[in-house]
């Protein structure tokens, strides 16, 4: 029951959708999924009753963007959004008791198609746990990632008529919202 | 269309009603802040929920990609206000984990009873709050009797009452005050004997059984399935409780304490003997059992409370002292959760190598807990629709963040 056996059980099932891995990151380790095989791979965790994933705990977006060009230079990355999923278990644990949780990682460009302003896509998994419903809201609003298949894909926190995804690196507070001045 | 449900409290049946939205909040007293509630109702059921949030919504995250991680603590007490403690607690071990940073035995303890006085403060609030919600006014009053002392206690710790920012990553701002620990244990020896007037109060009070036995029940795989976390989670009999089965950051502060998670098993709560019985009406995952899990944990940690403060006098080591203000963090990332009165708590860093972070992330427990309303009041009654909402005690300043 360790990451590495997971690692490589997902490796042996799905091959190519598993994109990559990062096992000896500082802090938690890490799996990349390409978003083609995100469900499938998200239903097998949960499901399997090897693994049980049942707890999704949280979806969201880290926007890899430095605006300040001499900066970006030296990031050491190309710009893109990483969409985080940290799942866990209330059955399967380390086998020393504590909490067995696993990371997936989506990258995806800042904006679809190199269009400024297009947003990108990522598969919804609203239907493996409905936790991901509201979460998948939140992280469209505040980061600005569509997630298709989504039942009902809206502003949560921001007000409806809201403009921008206030977490993106470049977004720009408004002036003005309905005569409130806004910086 | 006419109601329908298989309820003998419905009297209208066969009365033609139209269908009608309801507003209640954002300033509902029951809404346990600025909630929104849109109810579509049929005479007195309830077809359709839809929670409107964001109205405290604050964009805590942003702030946090532009603040040093000592620097964000007072933003974690502002989130959940009324378990500041417990937040600070989850930010600061949550850094800790990413500087691989280790405590003292006496930091870890002071960090037990601190977490573990937090948790009884916000559980009164939950017990007081949910009597208001029912519409009984007194219980509020006797737990705030209560809670002020708890804050009198923090206030002589901390200097403040509400937001504390006092666990902080590295340690604590500061060491317990002498004779702190003396008057704590003559504050649990007092505190201890008054739940059972609570339990009078409420818990066995047919009236309150009446209004909550048997009213949104909910299942385990129902629980899970929507990220519940909690009492709302061991309400429903999922045995699951992140001081015991988290990470070991997390654990290692509880270890070789004597607790047992306060959930169900085989129709018994642990150590029931001392408590009221559940009633027959009662049913697994309903508000009752909610509440119950909340006021049995309650208990456990005046226990643990105990146990920490004898561990904490005879502890060797400093109280923990916090990390520089600018202190340069290894590039990294790390997810860590809590076990925050209100649920699961956690925190998610993203640091590229500096001393402010990349990305802050608050994954709050309410949030998911109240994601379930829409859910489980679907067919309730109206005056049910408190009675649910309150039963899963969400504070919107976490939800909203």
């Amino acid at each position: 029951m360790t990451e590495l056996n997971l690692y490589e059980t997902l490796q042996a099932k799905f091959g190519d959708q598993i994109a990559g891995a990062n096992l000896e990151a500082i802090g938690d380790s890490w799996i990349e999924v390409t978003a083609a095989g995100l469900v499938e791979v998200c239903h097998f965790l949960k499901h399997d009753p090897n693994w049980q994933f049942n707890l999704l705990n949280c979806i969201t977006v880290v926007d890899y963007f430095e605006p300040d060009p001499k900066k970006a230079a030296k990031a050491g990355w190309e710009p893109h959004l990483e969409v985080v999923y940290h799942l866990s278990s209330t059955e399967q644990k380390h086998e020393d008791g504590t909490r067995f949780g696993v990371v997936l990682k989506v990258m995806t460009p800042r904006w679809k198609d190199d269009q400024e302003g297009q947003l990108p896509e990522v598969p919804s998994v609203a239907s493996v746990w409905r936790t991901a419903d509201w979460h998948e809201r939140e992280t469209f609003d505040l980061s600005g990632v569509i997630f298709t298949g989504h039942p009902d894909l809206r502003r949560i926190l921001c007000p409806e008529d809201w403009e921008g995804h206030p977490l993106r690196k470049d977004y720009e507070m408004p002036l003005e919202y309905h005569g409130i001045r806004g910086r | 269309m006419a109601a329908s449900v298989a309820d003998q409290r419905v009297i209208e049946f066969d009365v033609r009603t139209d269908e009608m939205l309801v507003n209640m909040g954002p300033q509902h007293p029951s809404t346990h802040g600025v909630l929104r509630l849109v109810l579509r109702t049929d005479g007195e059921v309830v077809s359709e929920v839809e929670p409107h949030l964001g109205y405290l919504h604050r964009c805590a995250e942003k702030i946090g990609e532009n603040l040093t991680p000592r620097q964000w603590v007072p933003y974690t007490d502002r989130m959940d206000y009324l378990a500041g403690m417990n937040m600070n607690l989850g930010w600061a071990l949550c850094v800790e984990k990413l500087l691989d940073h280790n405590l003292s035995d006496k930091a870890k303890h002071l960090r037990v009873i601190i977490a573990e006085m937090g948790r009884i403060a916000s559980h009164l609030v939950g017990m007081g709050a949910y009597g208001l919600d029912l519409g009984t006014f007194s219980p509020f009053l006797y737990a705030f009797r209560e809670r002020e002392k708890i804050l009198d206690l923090f206030e002589e710790a901390c200097g403040a009452r509400l937001t504390y920012s006092y666990l902080t990553p590295g340690g604590a701002t500061a060491d317990l005050p002498e004779g702190w620990l003396d008057k704590c244990s003559a504050f649990l020896d007092q505190f201890e004997p008054v739940i059972q007037e609570y339990h009078a109060l409420l818990t066995t009070n047919s009236i309150f059984i009446k209004r909550t036995a048997n009213i949104g029940v909910m299942d385990a795989e129902m629980v899970t399935d929507y990220g519940c976390t909690g009492p709302v989670l061991r309400g429903s009999g999922v045995d699951h409780d992140l001081r015991r089965d988290g990470e070991e950051i997390y654990t290692e502060m509880y270890e070789n304490y004597a607790f047992e998670v306060v959930v169900q098993k085989d129709g018994h709560y642990p150590r029931d003997h001392t408590y009221p019985p559940v009633p027959k009406e009662a049913v697994l995952g309903d508000c009752w059992h909610r509440f119950y899990v909340r006021m049995l944990e309650v208990v456990q940690a005046i226990d643990l409370v105990r146990q920490a403060i004898e561990r904490y006098r005879s502890a060797d080591g400093d109280w923990g002292i916090p990390i520089k203000l600018t202190q340069k963090l290894p590039k990294g990332e790390v997810y860590l959760e809590t076990e925050a009165p209100r649920g699961q708590m956690g925190f998610y860093l993203v640091s590229d190598g500096n001393s402010i972070p990349r990305r802050v992330r608050a994954r709050s427990s309410c949030f998911c807990n109240l994601s379930v309303t829409s859910d489980v009041c679907r067919g309730a009654l109206l005056a049910d629709v408190p009675a649910i909402v309150g039963s899963l005690d969400v504070v919107m300043g976490e939800i909203d963040r």
